[in-house]
């Protein structure tokens, strides 16, 4: 039956140093963890599915005539916005995630074992490059049934999916790193609400910026998520990559390079 | 194997949070193949002793070396030759106890089939088969130590830390932790385990370590630990107060050992010899001295603690 003998100290072969492949499989290794952690939780999948569902019903019978005359006018406005919105408030999951981990224990056994140190946090992170496609999905199949047929067809969609799943897999590592400077669970998630809360709505996700005071327009001007809307709008109606994708996208990044090494230094230092 | 392959050495290792010296000039020596016990009360610095040893958290002084592994510069080495069971279970709530060891035998660098062979047999060794695909939610406190003890052993490490393993377990559980420790080391396996509990450190470990804010009040077996303090002790409560000075008098004579009275009023006398009770009880009757209350109770790690420091352990905070 089970192989209970023990290899001694002595007879092992020990290694110096974790190599990249290694690191790499680890990380996928967390990130399938990270995966059947959300197939196990009936939440995560609500927030993927149902929330975008209802959001989208809700914005566009409740302000498209209100803001564009009509329900039809209105979705070439809010399918990106609501699809933005959906992202932003799933952006705070992974670092919330990752808080949990450390506060129950999982982190410490983590770091006990000849495993790569970055590869918890890549993993946790990996895993939500899905929960963002899915919302895209949802959000555009709804969009379809609903009549919008943007002009930039298919590709047009899959670009804007793309740069939406681009930004929000960057802006999640500002949560994650918020997430693991913090104590607490709950001190994370509220954290995450009271940022992406405003930032969701003080942009130009839901209503166009003409109708809005002076000083907001400037404070939905400086929301990075307002740069993602524009350029998914832009990209949808002419479909061309217009500079504010290229804002967009750029932006992203420089969030990345500037987040995700603090975040996995962070994440060492604490755990 | 040779007998003088040292699985844990540490010398004056120092550990301090703020101005909280936790583990203050701690030097042990554990031999391969033994069990170690680590004895202190709540707060002592025991959890912190072995998240050094377990490459957690740096010294701040002092050093330590697994099988010859520096904590510090063989970081990645001495974590091959580790498993850790911490104080609370450290496995996935979410998953199912299968997936959890699927995980960390992955993790470990098994295959997928090896993966699958190795949880399959963990479960069956520690009990868990027919709970493996549920959720851990629904799982005992026992079963989750299991659980976690069994993740730690997926390596097959040859040294085992094991922080309170059985802290909030119920007797029987206890004792299959216990039977499950013992094979640990039959298999081969170093053990280092903290307990509260100077039972079970009696039981298992082949040395004792008694640790007190920090640092090492006692080193020795646990006949020699159990030599160092009386066997039993005897607690008395006389009805009439005013007999208690008579009452000192007459055990004392009988026992041959000083009595104390503690803050409750009660008498403690040192008892070597289980027979010598009824010599007490009669002497005392003769002297026409009643009790209300009668009792002997086997050594506390409270009496270690007064034997080995002098002064009653006071409740340390933290945890
Ligand atoms: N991360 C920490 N930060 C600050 N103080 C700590 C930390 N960990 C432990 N301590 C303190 O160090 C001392 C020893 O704690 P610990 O090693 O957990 O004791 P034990 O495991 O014996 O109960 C306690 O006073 C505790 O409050
Ligand atoms: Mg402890």
């Amino acid at each position: 039956m089970t192989d209970t003998t023990v290899i001694q100290a002595a007879e092992r072969e020990l290694k110096t140093r974790i190599s990249f492949t290694v690191a790499v499989k680890n990380s996928f290794t967390l990130a399938y963890r990270a995966w059947l952690k959300m197939l196990h939780n009936p939440e995560s999948f609500m927030e993927m599915t149902i929330l975008p569902v209802m959001l989208t019903l809700l914005f566009t019978f409740l302000f498209g005539g209100a803001v564009s005359g009509s329900t039809a006018d209105y979705l070439p406005v809010i399918i990106p916005g609501v699809l933005v919105m959906c992202c932003a408030m799933g952006c705070s999951t992974a670092g919330t995630l990752l808080r949990e981990d450390m506060n129950k224990g999982i982190t410490k056994r983590l770091t006990s074992m000849p495993i790569a140190r970055i590869s918890p946090v890549a993993g946790m992170l990996m895993i939500e490059i899905i929960r963002y496609t899915v919302i895209g999905v949802v959000v555009f199949s709804l969009g379809f049934a609903l009549g919008y047929r943007p002009e930039a067809g298919i590709v047009g969609v899959m670009g804007c999916i793309g740069l939406m799943v681009i930004a929000a897999w960057c802006l999640s590592w500002v949560f994650a790193l918020m997430s693991v400077s913090v104590k607490s669970i709950s001190t994370a998630q509220t954290i995450g609400m009271v940022i992406m809360f405003p930032m969701a709505f003080l942009s130009n996700a839901l209503v166009p910026v003409e109708t809005m005071p002076g000083w907001l327009q400037w404070v939905v001007d400086i929301n990075p998520l307002s740069h993602v809307v524009t350029a998914m709008r832009e990209l949808l109606s002419t479909g061309a990559m217009g500079s504010e994708f290229l804002v967009a996208l750029a932006g992203s990044l420089v969030i990345l390079a500037v987040f995700a090494p603090m975040t996995v230094m962070a994440y060492k230092r604490r755990a | 194997m040779s007998d003088c392959v040292l699985a844990v050495e540490t010398n004056g290792l120092v550990k301090t949070f703020g101005n909280n010296r936790a583990v203050d000039g701690v030097s042990l020596s554990i031999p391969a193949g033994t069990i170690c016990g680590v004895l202190g009360p709540n707060g002592a610095g025991k959890t912190t002793i072995i998240n050094m040893l377990a490459t957690l958290l740096t010294p701040d002084a002092g050093s330590a070396k697994i099988f010859g592994y520096d904590v510090q510069k063989d970081t990645q080495k001495v974590r091959q030759l580790i498993g850790l069971t911490g104080q609370f279970a450290s496995i996935d709530e979410e998953l199912t106890a299968r997936e959890n060891l699927v995980i960390f035998s992955r993790l470990l660098g098994f295959s997928k089939a090896e993966s699958k062979r190795k949880s399959h047999d963990l479960l069956e060794e520690f009990g868990l088969t027919e709970a493996a695909d549920r959720k851990l939610s629904e799982f005992s406190g026992g079963m989750r130590r299991r659980l976690d003890l069994a993740a730690s052993l997926i390596s097959r490490p040859p040294l085992i830390f094991l922080d309170e393993p059985t802290t909030g377990l119920d007797p029987r559980t206890r004792a299959q932790m216990w039977q499950t420790i013992r094979q640990l080391v039959k298999n081969g396996s170093t053990v280092l385990l903290t307990t509260q509990y100077l039972d079970e450190a009696d039981q298992l470990a082949d040395n004792i370590i008694v640790i007190d804010k920090g640092r090492v009040v006692a080193n020795d077996t646990p006949d020699g630990l159990k030599r160092s303090i009386s066997s039993a002790s005897l607690r008395l409560v006389i009805r009439d107060p005013e007999n208690t000075g008579r009452a000192v008098e007459v055990i004392e004579h009988v026992l041959g050992e000083r009595v104390q009275i503690t803050e409750t009023s009660e008498l403690a006398a040192p008892m070597k010899h289980a027979y010598k009770l009824t010599e007490v009880l009669i002497a005392l009757r003769d002297a026409e001295i009643e009790l209300s209350t009668i009792d002997v109770r086997q050594p506390t790690l409270d009496d270690v603690f007064f034997a080995l420091t002098g002064n009653a352990r006071e409740n340390a905070g933290g945890n």
